[in-house]
């Protein structure tokens, strides 16, 4: 690939933030050429956002600090250029696509950086027309950000840096806010670009196996602001490196190696449809056929029951039809569905927040229609996506305090309780801590500990896990199996597969406002109808079982999931968090 | 909860179809043509003509309904204010008394009172139904654009199309957080003391701040990564470009302001109309 001059070009690189007192990222040396498509992982809090700010500008012409070593983008050094040259050159599409929207339709948006340069009006419509027809927004040019989706926010997003005719396209972690079908639609979008138009194209993400759908021509691995690795996938994924630094390497190469074939990039196991799969065919057989029968759960006693839950805000859409199922105690349990399926509506009626139409809510046998938010919270907790949307006191002791407080309960029970719920979630020694030194897995807890004074006895979490790299997800699953294991029944409202197949036996499925699913995660991502219909993908375990013949390629999907189960339990107790590091970092925190 | 700070609906007739800097100088010149003129006849026929316009523009009753309602409590307290605090300012502008009846010595109606507070209350009549015409028929992405374009900066042009954009996402957040709020007991109902409920309404502007700050965060990233603030000016995408109805709604309104000058200058010889004299 590298013929010419190298387009981004880092020597020797430092960089320091004025706020920190290490520096952020060490000694990169790194060459990036025209036309090439490379994929940056590495843990949150590793550097890889502030070298994405280093790429498009924003360091050092937003963010200052000190600078060691030499950047040229270009052929220029920052000294020689301005922010609005480099974003000429280079066009950055945040993760967070809604926030990004700027305008208050989509052709405004799109038009934003055209209108800054004072191109007349006329060329602007041209341009805008041409661009989202290429990302296939064309007939949605005067939508609102509130009419349009999450993926089509991030076309959007796109459009409105490729209507300057950048050189390169940045992607800063775009499978974030993202459910799998989309996110798969959305990098066979990029790759589509990548080819076409000759745009070189950089993606930052840590949903390695997501991103790897689509080739890419090399993976640089950063690790505490150094460049660990640079490779080609297929190189990559044949080394240990991944798992080592805490990042998620694809599940079909584990189950690969924990078959015990050694991988080399003969193989071409960077991707699932390059990997050969005959020369791993008979280990993986063997390795099905070593392990035990699968163990029988008993069930637990039924806790809540929804029968012919319907709801409906207007007269014209029902959000939830015909809901109907069964959580029984000491469940983990997933409702996942694309945007807009209902989801987060269901859990607003079961936590009393929206009163259905028709139907009813029962815990343990006994209706709680009739019951106001405030008795259904001492039964049921309710736990935001974003902690700070949740946070209202600065110290960690006081916040947990908050509910009981409010309940008038004696200063000694407060006290008890609130030590106690600290405690489980292993904040007790930092209880006199202000929130503000809390990482987002840390706040997270705090937000749990709040819910847990009131003993619930089920906790409804909304994607406890989004945006967070694998270490951090592995943290606060951990976590709340631990409180599962303490016999609170946990349902989580998500569109991640890993943590619905590794974590929740029994997954709700839910598509337009009812419920076309209820049955084990595994069966439901193995089932490619319900998978399609949901947004989901198929499991990529389940596509190597297919692939490499094996007679029940479900079966090998759950081997796999109590395996690594026995794998985490051997290696002890997930690690307690320590004082936050990540949010300190002003570039890195999410 | 409305989460949109009003409705547009978008119309196809005359006035809708006006580019909004028309719409916006047509306010602003019918509005300085009332409020410069104390002639109850011209004011009258600015009323008649305002409320024509708002026929015109197919605006429904029940889109102005509650800010009518407010508008009219409005007129009525300050025209009863007015007059205890000033029941003879009509007689000081006019320079005669005609006494009507007696409430009390200082309280005298007269006509020339009741002439000049109902001038008054004909001026909010019919400035107020300009205001609502131009908040509901102009695209809100036209606002800007418009702004802009009679000079004011185009950063704060613009500071005002992004509250725009981000008014819906506050609303929704707030519901968000005052819903988990009350699911640790807060009561944010009329059965909490006001005092108490002011306290708990703390807690949630306190998260609704923090997390609107991490998103100013990333806006202004946005923002400068696409070059805003490059150059003096910019051009807008929204802007509707000005058409031969767009000068002739211009031109009728500076005939109206013209006309009242006119009355002004050669027919009263000041800003009052005098029938008393």
């Amino acid at each position: 690939m590298p013929q010419t001059e190298p387009l981004i070009s880092f020597r020797n690189f430092s960089f320091q933030y004025f706020s920190q007192a290490e520096p952020t990222l060490h000694d990169i040396t790194l060459d990036i050429y025209p036309g090439e498509k490379i994929l940056i992982v590495g843990p949150s809090g590793c550097g890889k956002s502030t070298l994405a700010h280093c790429i498009n500008g924003l360091i050092p012409y937003s963010y200052k600090g000190t600078i060691t070593g030499e950047l040229t983008v270009d052929g220029k050094t920052p000294e020689e250029g301005s922010l609005f040259e480099r974003s000429r050159l280079i066009g950055t599409v945040l993760q967070d696509s809604d926030a990004q929207f700027v305008g208050l339709t989509a052709g405004e948006d799109i038009a934003f950086s055209l209108e800054n340069d004072r191109r007349p009006q006329a060329e602007m419509k041209e341009t805008v027309q041409r661009v989202a027809d290429l990302v296939g927004m064309g007939t949605h040019l005067s939508s609102s950000p509130s009419e349009i989706s999450g993926g089509q926010k991030q076309r959007v997003a796109l459009a409105g840096v490729m209507v300057d005719d950048v050189k390169v396209l940045l992607f800063d972690e775009p499978l974030a806010n993202l459910d799998p079908l989309t996110g798969k639609t959305a990098i066979d979008l990029i790759d589509r670009i990548h080819r076409e138009y000759q745009k070189t194209v950089i993606i930052i993400e840590h949903r390695i196996e997501d991103v790897l759908y689509r080739h890419v021509d090399r993976v640089i691995v950063i690790s505490d602001g150094r460049i660990v690795s640079d490779s080609t996938p297929d190189e990559l994924v044949c080394t240990n490196t991944l798992r080592s630094l805490g990042n998620r390497e694809p599940l079909y190469v584990t189950a690969v190696k924990y078959a015990g074939v050694t991988l080399t990039p003969e193989m071409h196991p960077g991707y699932l449809d390059t990997l050969d799969v005959d020369a791993v065919k008979g280990p993986l057989a063997d390795w099905y056929n070593a392990q035990p029968p699968l163990p029988e759960k008993e069930p637990g006693e039924v806790l809540l029951s929804i029968r012919d839950l319907d709801f409906q805000y207007t007269k014209k859409r029902k959000l939830l039809q015909d809901i109907g199922f069964d959580i029984r105690s000491g469940e983990m349990v997933s409702i996942v569905g694309t945007n807009g399926a209902g989801k987060s509506t269901l859990a607003k009626v079961i936590c009393g927040f929206m009163k259905q139409d028709k139907g009813d809510i029962l815990f343990k046998g006994e209706s709680i229609t009739g019951w106001t938010i405030k008795e259904r919270s001492f039964k049921i907790g309710y736990v935001m996506q974003n902690p700070n949307q949740m946070i209202s006191k600065s110290m960690i002791f006081d916040e947990v305090a908050l509910g009981l407080k409010i309940r008038n309960l004696p200063e000694d029970t407060i006290r008890e309780k609130v030590e106690h719920a600290l405690k489980i979630c292993g904040l007790y020694p930092m209880r006199n801590w202000p929130i503000s030194a809390l990482s987002f897995g840390q706040k997270k807890r705090v937000t749990i500990a709040s819910m847990l004074v009131m003993d619930p006895e089920i906790l409804i979490l909304d994607e406890p896990t989004a945006g967070q790299d694998y270490r951090h997800y592995t943290d606060i699953m951990e976590f709340l199996r631990e409180l599962n294991a303490r016999g609170i029944t946990i349902i989580m409202i998500t569109h991640d597969m890993h943590l619905m197949l590794e974590y929740t036996p029994h997954a709700i499925v839910l598509a337009g406002g009812r419920k076309i699913g209820d049955d084990s995660a595994v069966a439901i991502l193995t089932d490619e109808d319900m998978a399609s219909r949901a947004n989901l993908k198929l499991t990529s375990l389940y596509e190597l079982a297919t692939r490499a013949g094996l007679p029940d390629p479900q079966a090998f999907v759950r081997q796999f999931i109590r395996y690594e189960e026995e794998r985490r339990a051997k290696e002890g107790a997930p690690t307690q968090p320590g004082p936050g590091t990540a949010d300190t970092a002003p570039s890195d925190a999410q | 909860m409305k989460s949109k700070l009003f409705d547009y609906i978008e119309r196809d007739n005359f006035i809708f179809n006006l580019s909004g800097v028309t719409k916006l100088l047509c306010f602003l010149i019918l509005t300085f043509t009332v409020m410069f003129s104390y002639d109850a006849r011209v004011i009258f026929l600015v009323l008649i003509f305002s409320f024509a316009i708002l026929r015109v523009s197919e605006i429904r009753f029940s889109q102005i309904r509650i800010m009518l309602y407010y508008v009219l409590v409005f007129i009525a307290i300050n025209f009863i204010l007015t007059f205890v605090f000033s029941p003879k300012y009509g007689v000081e502008i006019y320079g005669t008394e005609h006494d009507l009846f007696r409430i009390t010595e200082r309280y005298t109606v007269t006509a020339e009172q009741l002439l000049y507070q109902g001038t008054k209350v004909l001026k909010y009549l019919s400035v107020i139904p300009l205001g609502m015409l131009f908040l509901l028929t102009t695209n809100p992405s036209e606002f800007a654009a418009s702004l802009s374009s009679i000079g004011i900066s185009y950063k704060a042009s613009f500071a005002l199309a992004l509250t725009l954009r981000y008014f819906p996402d506050m609303i929704r957040d707030y519901n968000d957080i005052a819903l988990a709020q009350q699911a640790r007991g807060l009561d944010l109902s009329k059965k909490e003391k006001l005092g108490k409920r002011l306290k708990n309404m703390m807690n949630i502007f306190v998260p609704l701040i923090f997390s609107s700050l991490e998103r100013v965060d990333v806006v202004s990233n946005a923002m400068d990564l696409r070059g805003f603030g490059k150059h003096k000016k910019r051009t807008w995408y929204a802007y509707k470009p000005l058409v031969k109805n767009d000068y002739l709604a211009l031109a009728i309104s500076i005939a109206i302001l013209a006309g009242s000058l006119a009355m002004t200058f050669f027919v009263n010889h000041g800003r009052f109309w005098n029938p008393f004299i």
